[in-house]
């Protein structure tokens, strides 16, 4: 099941260790290291420097959020949601409340429909561009894209903390709708903060793009082909940087979606560069989704007033309900036995199956790269150990 | 993409001794599942990756499940003999459901853009390592999933490449997730307890000491 | 101590009078290197403090270190779980003295939201001594910016000698902690209880 390992070249950096034949030595990365994604540790054996195996260890976040899920009610789950990836809250939330509307037949009303994809595309936003500044920093440029990447963030945080009342943790949708309306002004903020995004994103492509020592790290590192893509459960901008077309906004078609028009962009080489690079398109489409969305917002209310908000009791059955959200698929499985609190509360996080392929796309490349590779897959811990 | 019906009938057919049984779903989601025998469940998961008409292949979530032993009390009428008479008499009947574990795996399909299909496995028992057939060979997404099931309900997946704890240390015994675990007791500082939580906190309270006075107030 | 007033006047004519204990603390106090060490969501308030909106460098905090042994704060900023608290406890021993502690956010006071659970440890307070706690959940920058400062004010008061002198220089304050070892069921001691002190409730 693990791939071939590829033919050492003979480099004079790399001839070195195919000469000498020695035990290999296992080094553990983590649980405590400077690239951020977390408590996680990768039992890494080594020969010279290139990786011969690789195990993934986490659990070090585990905060059974399941069994704490099965001891609450349905919306006292919600805030523990926004905890789930913690940079992406409102997407979060979103495909909770879509979970539970499956799984009692609640209808969302149009406004709330609307504002729920300005959000969860703003969150987007936010996500792509923090994800650039942390795996730059990675490669060894010293937080300066991540200064530039958080200072985007903090403006779009600014919006979410004038709506929500919390800059990470807002705890916004409900089931059935959104929690509060927008309030005075916030929509020409938006707006502007949103008109001025392209030029950020230029500035930023020209710092990166074309950047010799971006390009000699990136491209042809971490290849990861389709078929084993597929098999393995990889889902979002990685599964697209391999070159299927499988964007659950498109196939699943959940919310208001199919009204919009925006282009799903799809890799060649499937490489850290195609993953890099997914992001970057990404956020240009999420760019044009968040114009015509601003733009047809209705008036009307935000919530279904059919729906009990408090001693909320849905019927008897189970329901398994995802979205795209910006690391890949995000679902929620949900069994009801017909009290306020579910019987079995599970989350699919993405980060966690993502994973699977790390050995695989890390044998045979250097430590170096494995921070690269680690980074371009993009996981969160709270999400991977829940 | 075809109704769970056909589905069932086609893998019937295609793999022979395979018994299938659909579980309904009540509720208004319409997502009914396909509850699959031991014996067969890597032959029919093969089946649903292969077929041409289903290409399943990707595996999306799995989950597990943990079902105690439940007394379900009926009211039925039974015909009885009441002083000569034959009478229709209302009973209650309790039958008595066997507890089980469960992994249910949700299927896609990324080359015909359907799904989802449900697909159960059920273990015979609650005993710890309950085994099941692993279909991570099929899919390989399960692979980190199942294991997440096995460190915390306790079911041994037979056919799993690499199964040990995942979550929690390799040394801890317990499986967390069940029904009937019990967490370990570090109540000793609780500022604001109530319910549950004030009941176990309750076990750390230091005894009132006898002669403060207390005894002179009225009770609240 | 000398006098103020006298002072302002020998500032005036260029002379600065101090004593070793203020100039040691000012020096220790605006170069504190905090430790990169960030578990959950907290982490990422701590890193838009350090972003350019927020800027901990301004308060000295510029380096953030990603070895124990060149850094002297630890801000343990997320939730701290079972699994994870011998790693903290074996940082916590590798970093060297004068070194101080932040508790940041709920789930380091005191296990946060995540508090009934079998994986989540109730408070890094109970294996390694804490000196600024900070509510919230996740606190915002400004509420890190706030203990920083509270932090500074607790290592200028801090004295070299005397009876009231700092913890760390006094003779049996140990500088390392035991490490919790993996149990069964929980890990073994559930608390250090040389470090672990709440307060006793008492009700009716």
């Amino acid at each position: 099941m693990t791939a071939d390992l590829p033919e050492i070249a003979e480099s004079p950096q790399r001839g070195m260790s195919s000469h000498l034949a020695g035990e290999l030595l296992e080094v553990s990365m983590g649980p405590q290291h400077p690239s951020t994604h977390g408590v996680f540790r990768m039992n890494v054996a080594l020969e010279g420097e290139v990786v011969r195996k690789l195990k993934p260890v986490f659990g070090y976040l585990h905060r059974n959020h399941e069994k704490i899920g099965e001891n609450t009610s349905y919306l006292g789950s919600m805030p523990y949601t926004d905890r789930l990836d913690y940079f992406c809250s409102m997407t979060n939330n979103w495909a909770y409340a879509l979970s539970v509307e499956k799984l009692a037949g609640i209808e969302v009303p149009e406004r709330a429909e609307y504002l729920r994809i300005i959000l969860a595309e703003l969150t987007r936003l936010v996500n792509h561009t923090s994800l650039l500044g942390f795996l730059l920093s990675d490669m060894g440029a010293w937080g300066t894209p991540l200064m530039y990447a958080f200072r985007e963030r903090e403006r779009v945080l600014d919006l979410f903390e004038s709506l929500s009342g919390s800059r990470m943790m807002c705890d916004y949708m409900r089931f059935g709708g959104c929690r509060v309306d927008l309030p005075a002004g916030w929509m020409e903020r938006a707006r502007q903060i949103v008109d001025g995004f392209p030029r950020f994103l230029d500035e930023f492509e020209e710092l990166i793009t074309g950047n010799e020592i971006l390009m000699a790290r990136t491209q042809e590192v971490g290849k990861l082909s389709a078929a084993l893509a597929v098999n393995a459960g990889i889902t979002g901008p990685g599964l697209r940087a391999s070159g299927v077309n499988y964007d659950i906004r498109k196939v699943d078609g959940y919310g208001i979606y199919p009204r919009f028009k925006f282009r799903v962009p799809l890799g060649e080489h499937g490489d850290c560069y195609d993953r890099l690079m997914m992001r970057v398109l990404e956020l240009r489409e999420t760019i044009g989704i968040l114009h015509q969305a601003m733009d047809e917002l209705p008036e009307g209310p935000i919530i279904n007033p059919k729906v009990k908000i408090r001693a909320f009791k849905p019927p008897v059955g189970e329901a398994y309900g995802r979205i795209e959200a910006p690391k890949g698929e995000l679902g929620f499985y949900l069994i009801s036995d017909g009290t306020g609190n579910p019987y079995r509360y599970r989350v699919r996080p993405p980060s966690l199956v993502n994973l699977t392929i790390l050995e695989d796309m890390c044998l045979g490349h250097t430590v170096a790269d494995v921070m690269v590779i680690l980074g371009s897959i993009d996981i969160v811990m709270g999400e991977v150990d829940r | 993409m075809e109704s769970i019906e056909e589905m069932k009938a086609r893998a019937e057919q295609a793999i022979s001794g395979a018994r299938l049984e659909i579980v309904p779903n009540p509720g208004p989601a319409g997502q009914p599942s396909l509850l699959l025998d031991h014996e067969h469940a890597f032959a029919v998961a093969n089946f649903l990756r292969a077929d041409p008409a289903l290409r399943l292949d990707y595996c999306s979530n799995v989950t597990g499940v943990d079902w105690l032993d439940r007394t379900v009390k009926k009211k039925v009428k039974v015909k009885k003999l009441v002083d000569g008479v034959e009478k229709e008499i209302e009973e209650t009947q309790e039958e008595f459901f066997p507890g089980y574990l469960e992994a249910v795996y949700h299927v896609y399909s990324i080359e015909h853009k359907h799904g989802p299909v449900v697909v159960r496995l059920r273990t015979r028992d609650r005993a710890e390592g309950a085994p099941l057939p692993s279909l991570t060979p099929v899919w390989r997404s399960a692979e980190f999933q199942e294991r997440e099931i096995y460190d915390l309900y306790g079911i041994h997946f037979e056919g799993h490449p690499d199964l040990r704890r995942i979550l929690m240390w390799d040394e801890f015994t317990d499986f967390p997730m069940r029904k009937d675990y019990r967490e370990p007791d570090d109540y000793e500082y609780e500022p604001t307890p109530h319910d549950e939580v004030l009941e176990k906190a309750k076990q750390h309270y230091a005894p009132r000491p006898a002669e403060d006075g207390a005894e002179h107030l009225a009770a609240d | 101590m000398i006098d103020e007033s006298l002072k302002g006047e020998l500032q005036k004519q260029g002379i600065w009078v101090t004593s070793m204990q203020e100039l040691y603390n000012w020096g220790r106090k605006n170069s504190i290197w905090p430790l990169q060490f960030g578990l959950a969501c907290c982490a990422i308030e701590m890193i838009a403090t350090a972003a350019s909106r927020y800027d901990l460098a301004r308060f000295g905090g510029e380096v953030f270190r990603p070895s124990p042994r060149q850094a002297d704060l630890m801000i343990v900023a997320g939730t701290v779980t079972k699994k994870m608290a011998p790693q903290i406890v074996r940082l916590y021993n590798q970093m060297p003295d004068p070194k101080y502690v932040i508790s940041m956010g709920a789930c380091a006071i005191s296990g946060g939201p995540f508090k009934q659970g079998y994986n989540v440890l109730k408070g890094i307070d109970r294996y390694i001594p804490v000196d600024v706690y900070i509510p919230g959940c996740p606190p915002r920058p400004e509420a890190l910016l706030h203990a920083f400062m509270e932090l500074q004010r607790k290592i200028d008061g801090q004295k070299l000698s005397g009876a009231s002198q700092a913890e760390f220089l006094k003779e049996n304050t140990p500088s390392e902690y035991p490490v919790p070892a993996f149990g069964a069921h929980d890990l073994e001691p559930p608390a250090n209880l040389d470090v672990f002190h709440p307060p006793a409730i008492e009700r009716a």
